[in-house]
């Protein structure tokens, strides 16, 4: 059974795996859920995007039979999430926000406790729970206990016991917050795995970066209402994607840059907006064709660039693309916008460009 | 878990083909035996290694009855059985501390369980095709074991202090496996506290409230014949009395055994009957 992969055997691929139709969840007066539609198509990832206290931790726990919803209907894998909770709970992976593995127990035992809880023999389990920590790079961890873990091995434990049974289905819930950037990078390059593997899964988070990584389609929610929903290209288009900011030496070509740009009637290049304030020069990036377009032609005009590099909308800004106003209950907010490896992307092209522009 | 099982073809009415081998869930999901004991031995391994983890937890079972035993023969023997005459106060006490063993290592259950549900763990128990009382039940197995320990450790210091075997050791055992059975049925009690209390402390303050009464107003410590009738009254449907009356009267071989014996049975059948199926419950619907 190890290695079988479900897809050859699925003859519905591409149906959904997950269908959520007028969730409503209250607590008390709060609306936590109002209303949410989504779908997960087999085998790709959604992202459910929003701030702290939209809702995505009490979808995610209806979803996982932890709380009950009040009106609405949900299934996953076919399997009602009221009526067949049972049935449903063999077909699912739940990774929470706060690592949930026991703290006291080493890494391996840990793993080998939930193999035989998933009905896996005492060799299997055992084998299954040395395959997992080896692939999740937690071999040489593997018998101190969890508590003293770092955040990316505590994770990286939660997620390799989300995988041990094989879930059809894997709930993500802000897999990456309060993790350093190396440590997020290492949970995304996971989640590509298991998502190359054939998972399907539901990815709640925060971080624009974060849905852009690793999502197919996006589903914003905000109060417990979903409030756009698209592949993330479309999202993306919507909202404006990746922006370039190019930094003149001098800040006066700031004018003729902008105009120049225009004239060639590139894609996206209409959208160009020059910030004198800053000395920097705004311009929509919607291919990295474009954007070596972009670069090439004020590179051949003899424009003289200091700096530049590309930056995806924060979440503050994707709401205020969508809604109008910028999401209102986050209370860590100020971490929503955080730079990302996208910072990190950006300096690479800066030095690719600055050679290229050196060329 | 099989591949199978993680491949539900959907059909219709929403049924998974269980393509694979072991173990079959019925098509409601509901699982086999095997599957129950397995998990139940899953679990209470986990609550094993948390102590191998952390074995001051084992203070309590080790230590309170090598206190009590000392405190309560060198505090009370005399004055009740006069100077020199200790050692037949031992006799006395020693059974009726097998009751109280129970009753502190279950009061320690409400506390534990308190502490641990509101780790993230217990979402993932949760969120498993597991029944939800395997983790209570394995709970009390461990404690069960708890008990074992801090009842021998008893005995041997009764011993030392000397204790005088007049029973067989069938019915040492039997009074053993009495005040087990009675100490699971308080478990269960303490663990709907601690599913129900906001926290540990209030587990605690609540549970030394019932606590103190039933202990003293029993026959764990004193014969009832010198308290006042209205006293009397209340310790004779005391379970704690009947419990420890039972271990006495069966270790010493004196005295009638069937009626404490049966009265305490039927405590912990009652106890188990009501209180079970709340804390399954109360865990099943916790948020």
């Amino acid at each position: 059974m190890v290695g079988m992969t479900r897809n050859d055997k699925n003859p519905q691929r591409g149906a959904h795996a997950v269908e959520v139709r007028g969730l409503v969840k209250h607590f008390g007066e709060t609306k936590a859920l109002d209303g949410v539609d989504l779908d997960v198509r087999e085998g790709t990832v959604l992202g459910v995007l929003g701030p702290n206290g939209a809702g995505k931790t009490t979808l995610v726990r209806c979803l996982s039979t932890l709380l009950v919803p009040d009106a609405g209907t949900a299934t996953v894998a076919g399997y009602d999430v009221v009526r067949q909770p049972r049935q449903l709970r063999r077909t699912i992976g739940l990774t929470g926000q706060y690592a949930s593995v026991d703290e006291k127990l080493s890494g391996w035992e840990n793993l080998y406790m939930i193999g035989r809880l998933l009905d896996l023999s005492r060799k299997e389990a055992r084998a299954r729970a040395d395959e997992m920590l080896e692939r999740f790079s937690l071999t040489e961890a593997a018998k101190r206990p969890a508590g003293g873990y770092s955040g990316g091995m505590r994770r990286r434990l939660d997620l390799a016991a989300s995988m041990i049974g094989r879930p059809a289905v894997l709930y993500l819930d802000e897999p990456t917050t309060g993790l350093d950037p190396r440590t997020r990078n290492e949970v995304w390059d996971e989640v590509q795995r298991m998502v190359a593997e054939g998972a399907t899964v539901l990815l709640t988070t925060q971080y624009m970066e974060e849905a852009e990584q690793l999502a197919d389609e996006l589903t914003v929610i905000d109060r417990g209402k979903v409030i756009a929903k698209g592949k993330v290209d479309e999202l993306k288009a919507r909202v404006g994607g990746r922006t370039m900011r190019i930094r003149p030496v001098d800040p006066g070509d700031l004018p003729a840059m902008a105009r120049a740009l225009a004239e060639t009637g590139l894609d996206g290049v209409a959208g160009t907006q020059a910030v004198p304030d800053e000395g920097t020069l705004l311009v929509p990036i919607l291919s990295d064709e474009q954007l070596t377009a972009v670069v090439g032609l004020l590179a051949a005009r003899g424009y003289a660039i200091a700096d530049l590099g590309t930056y995806l909308p924060s979440l503050d800004e994707v709401f205020l693309a969508i809604t109008g106003h910028r999401p209102t209950r986050g209370e860590d907010r100020g971490s929503a916008g955080r730079p990302g490896p996208d910072a990190h992307t950006g300096n690479n092209e800066q030095t690719d460009q600055n050679e290229e522009v050196a060329a | 878990m099989s591949a199978g099982t993680t491949t539900p073809t959907r059909t219709p009415s929403g049924a998974a083909t269980a393509a694979a081998s072991r173990p079959a869930p019925a098509a409601d999901g509901r699982l086999p035996l095997r599957s129950h004991l397995r998990h139940i031995g899953a679990l209470a391994r986990r609550n094993a290694l948390q102590i191998k983890a952390d074995p001051e937890s084992m203070f309590d079972a080790v230590l309170m009855p090598v206190i009590f035993v000392l405190l309560f023969v060198f505090v009370f023997g005399g004055a009740m059985f006069g100077q020199g005459n200790q050692d037949q106060y031992v006799n006395y006490l020693v059974p009726g501390l097998m009751a109280m063993m129970g009753m502190n290592i279950a009061m320690a259950v409400g506390t534990g369980v308190n502490d641990d549900f509101k780790k993230g763990v217990m979402d993932r128990f949760r969120s498993m095709p597991i029944a939800r009382s395997s983790v209570l039940v394995a709970k009390i197995v461990v404690e069960i074991g708890r008990m074992l320990v801090a009842t021998t450790i008893l005995l041997v210091m009764g011993f030392v202090m000397g204790l005088t075997l007049h029973g067989s050791v069938l019915q040492l055992l039997a009074a053993v496996g009495l005040s087990m059975v009675f100490g699971a049925s308080l478990m269960w009690i303490f663990i709907l506290l601690g599913l129900t209390m906001k926290t540990a402390q209030a587990v605690q303050g609540v549970a030394m409230l019932v606590l103190m009464p039933l202990q003293f107003g029993s026959s764990i410590f004193a014969p009832t014949t010198s308290m006042p009738g209205w006293l009397q009254s209340f310790t004779d449907v005391n379970p704690l009395s009947n419990l420890a009356d039972a271990a006495r009267h069966l270790i010493n071989d004196e005295g009638a055994v069937a009626q404490p014996v049966l009265i305490t049975l039927a405590w912990a059948v009652g106890i188990t009957a009501v209180t079970a199926p709340l804390a399954v419950r109360k865990f099943r619907n916790k948020t």
